[in-house]
C-alpha cells in the first residue's frame, strides 16, 4: 500500500498508526539480517510516536499528510539522542544533541522514523560497500550491490520494510541506488530542503531527498520536508510549490531533450535502450522529443572529483577526537588527532580527504581546484543552453545495472565512473530523479528526468507519465 | 555567471604525476598517518584519479569565471533575537573527555602528561 493511502486510512481512523509501524518493524526484523539495510531500529520511539498519532486521531485533532507512515532516514541525518554514525567508526556511538530540520518536519507531518539506514561512509561511494558496519546487499541478487551511497534507504523501500525513506545526494547517491533497486529517488533543487543536521560531505552539492515506491509518495515526502529554514542560509526562501497537485498534468506540448553525451560510450546498450523507450512513451503522450548536446558534461566527472573532495577535506577536519565521536588516546593533542583520524576513517574517506587536501594545497590550487570551478561554470552554461531547447531532459541514471559486490572496489576510478550521468546535476544545483523503467537482464533500470532549478513540477509530471507507461 | 572570480587564471601545464613524497606530505597536512602499504596504494590510486582530471587542461577556460556555488548567495542577515542554544550538558555528554564544563585534550605542546 502506498504511503499516501496508509496516511489517509490512519487519518480516517480506519487503521491504527501503531499497527502500521508494527508491520514495518516486523518486515525489518525478517529481512534485515540478510540485507543489512538498517543500522539502527528505533522501535520504542517509533511505537510511542505512533501511539501519540492514534490518540490525536481519536481526539479529532489534525495529524498531518503523512500520518502514521513509517520511514527510515539515512544515517548521516541527525536524530537527537539516537546514534548517528554516517557509516563511520569515527562516529560510532555518537548521539547528536539536536534533530535535523527534515526530522522535525517529518514528525510534524505525522511520519514515524523506524530506523537509520546504512550508507557508504560519509556518503562517499556508489555501492554501500564503504560502510564501516558492512555492505548492504541488493534485494534481488545478494551477490550484487544496491548502489550507493544511500543503499540502505533504497533497499528498505524496495523490500517493503518501509514505503518511503530519505537519502542524500551529492553526486547521485539517491538516484543511482534508486535505479539499481527499482524505486523512485529524487534529488531536489539545491536549497529546496534544509541541510541543517545533515552531516556535511560537500556543502555546495549535498541535498536531502525522498525515495519511494511511487512518484506520488515521493512528491508528498518532498513537500513535507521542503521549504526555507532559518538554520540553513543556503535554503531557498520561496516556498515549495504544490508538486502533488500537478502529477496528472501530462506532458502534452512538453519538450523533452535526450542528452547525447550521456547515451554513448561507456553506457550499457541495454540501459540506453530503456531511455529511448522512455522517450517513446513521452512522445506517445504528446511530448516533443529532441536530442540535445551538452559538450561540457564530458568534463563534469573530472571537475566533480576535484570539487567534492576539496569540500570534504575541509568539512571532515571537524572529526578530530575533541568534541564528539571516537578518540584514540595519545600523549599529545596533535598525535591524538592523527591516531583518531587514521583509525576512525575508512580507506575511501581517507582517499577523498587526501585528494581534496592536495587539490587545495599551495602550488596545485590553480591547476586543479580553480580549473574545476571554471568547468562548473561551463556545466551551468551548457545546461542553460539545453533548457532553451527543452523543458526537461532525459538520460540514464547510471551506465549499468547493479554490479557485483567487490567488482569495483580495487579501482576507485572505475567506481567513480558510475556517477557520470548523475554528477552534472549536482554541479548545477538542479533537480533530477530516477524513475523505475523496466529491467535489463533481470535487474531494475531507472531513467533519469532532469529539470532546471526550481522546476520540480515539470520533472514530476514527466516522471508520472513514465511511471504509468513503464511496463515492458 | 554567478560565483566568485579567482584572481589568476591558471595557464601552465598540469603538474607532474603525484609522488610518494607528495602523498606523505599531504597526509601530514590532513592529519592522517599512513602505513607503507597505504602510501604505495594511495600514490598509485591518486595518480590515476588526477591523471583522469588532466583532460581539463585541454579546455579553453580563458575568461571563464569560477563557480563556487550554484546560486547567487549574499550575506544572509537576520534580526538580532536571542534563541535557545543547544543544551550545554547534552553537548558535553557527547565528548570523549571533559573537565569543568570544557572539552579536555592531551597536552598541546608535546610535554608528557
Amino acid at each position: 500500500m502506498s504511503a499516501l493511502d496508509t496516511a489517509a486510512q490512519v487519518r480516517a481512523g480506519q487503521r491504527c498508526a501503531l499497527d502500521v509501524v508494527e508491520e514495518s518493524l516486523a518486515a525489518i526484523e525478517s529481512r534485515n539480517a540478510d540485507l543489512n539495510a538498517v543500522l539502527l531500529v528505533t522501535a520504542d520511539a517509533a511505537r510511542a510516536a505512533a501511539a501519540s498519532i492514534d490518540r490525536r486521531v481519536a481526539a479529532g485533532e489534525p495529524v498531518g499528510p503523512l500520518a502514521g507512515v513509517p520511514l527510515v532516514v539515512k544515517d548521516n541525518t541527525c536524530t537527537r539522542g539516537l546514534p548517528t554514525t554516517c557509516g563511520s567508526r569515527i562516529l560510532n556511538g555518537w548521539r547528536p544533541p539536536y534533530d535535523a530540520t527534515v526530522v522535525r518536519r517529518l514528525a510534524d507531518a505525522g511520519a514515524v522514523i523506524v530506523g537509520k539506514a546504512n550508507m557508504d561512509e560519509f556518503a562517499m561511494g556508489s555501492s554501500t560497500e564503504n560502510s564501516a558496519f558492512g555492505p548492504t546487499r541488493h534485494p534481488i541478487d545478494p551477490d550484487r550491490v544496491p548502489g550507493g551511497s544511500s543503499g540502505g534507504s533504497a533497499v528498505a523501500v524496495a523490500t517493503g520494510m518501509v514505503p518511503v525513506a530519505l537519502g542524500s545526494d551529492t553526486g547521485g547517491s539517491i538516484r543511482q541506488p534508486a535505479s539499481f533497486c527499482g524505486v523512485v529517488g529524487v534529488k531536489p533543487t539545491y536549497g529546496r530542503v534544509s541541510r541543517l543536521g545533515l552531516v556535511a560531505y560537500a556543502s555546495s552539492l549535498d541535498q536531502i531527498g525522498p525515495m519511494a515506491t511511487n512518484v506520488a509518495d515521493a512528491a508528498a515526502v518532498l513537500e513535507a520536508i521542503a521549504g526555507h529554514d532559518p538554520g540553513d542560509s543556503t535554503s531557498i526562501p520561496e516556498p515549495c510549490p504544490p508538486i502533488g497537485a500537478h502529477l496528472g498534468d501530462g506532458v502534452d506540448g512538453v519538450r523533452v531533450g535526450v542528452v547525447a553525451e550521456l547515451m554513448g560510450d561507456g553506457i550499457d546498450p541495454a540501459v540506453a535502450a530503456r531511455v529511448l523507450a522512455a522517450a517513446e512513451v513521452l512522445a506517445a503522450a504528446g511530448a516533443d522529443v529532441v536530442e540535445v548536446a551538452i559538450p561540457a558534461l564530458r568534463s563534469a566527472l573530472s571537475a566533480y572529483y576535484i570539487i567534492a573532495p576539496a569540500e570534504a577535506s575541509s568539512n571532515l577536519s571537524r572529526f578530530d577526537g575533541v568534541r564528539f565521536g571516537l578518540r584514540v588516546p595519545a600523549s599529545t593533542t596533535p598525535e591524538m588527532y592523527e591516531r583518531t583520524r587514521s583509525e576512525g576513517f575508512g580507506a575511501e574517506v581517507k582517499r577523498r580527504i587526501m585528494l581534496g587536501t592536495y587539490a587545495l594545497s599551495a602550488g596545485y590550487y590553480d591547476a586543479y581546484y580553480a580549473t574545476a570551478q571554471k568547468v562548473r561554470t561551463l556545466v551551468l552554461d551548457g545546461f542553460a543552453a539545453a533548457y532553451r531547447d527543452a523543458h526537461v531532459l532525459l538520460s540514464p541514471v547510471a551506465p549499468t545495472t547493479a554490479f557485483r559486490l567487490g567488482e569495483n572496489t580495487e579501482d576507485p576510478l572505475t567506481m567513480y565512473l558510475n556517477d557520470v550521468c548523475t554528477i552534472p546535476t549536482n554541479l548545477a544545483g538542479h533537480p533530477a530523479m530516477s524513475v523505475p523503467f523496466g529491467h535489463a537482464e533481470g535487474l531494475p533500470v531507472g531513467v533519469q528526468v532532469l529539470a532546471p532549478a526550481l522546476a520540480e513540477i515539470d520533472m514530476f509530471r514527466t516522471a508520472a507519465v513514465l511511471e504509468a507507461g513503464g511496463a515492458e | 555567471m554567478n560565483g566568485v572570480t579567482v584572481a589568476t587564471a591558471y595557464v601552465g601545464p598540469m603538474p607532474e604525476r603525484i609522488s610518494r613524497e607528495d602523498v606523505a606530505r599531504i597526509a601530514q597536512l590532513a592529519r592522517l598517518t599512513l602505513g607503507d602499504d597505504e602510501l604505495d596504494r594511495f600514490t598509485s590510486q591518486l595518480g590515476d584519479i588526477l591523471d583522469h582530471a588532466r583532460d581539463l587542461a585541454a579546455l579553453d577556460l580563458d575568461g571563464v569565471a569560477a563557480t563556487a556555488h550554484p546560486f547567487p548567495l549574499r550575506n544572509v542577515m537576520r534580526d538580532d533575537v536571542a534563541t535557545p542554544s543547544l543544551d550545554r550538558d547534552e553537548v558535553l555528554a557527547a565528548a570523549p573527555e571533559i573537565e569543568s564544563h570544557m572539552f579536555a585534550v592531551p597536552p598541546v605542546l608535546g610535554e608528557p602528561a
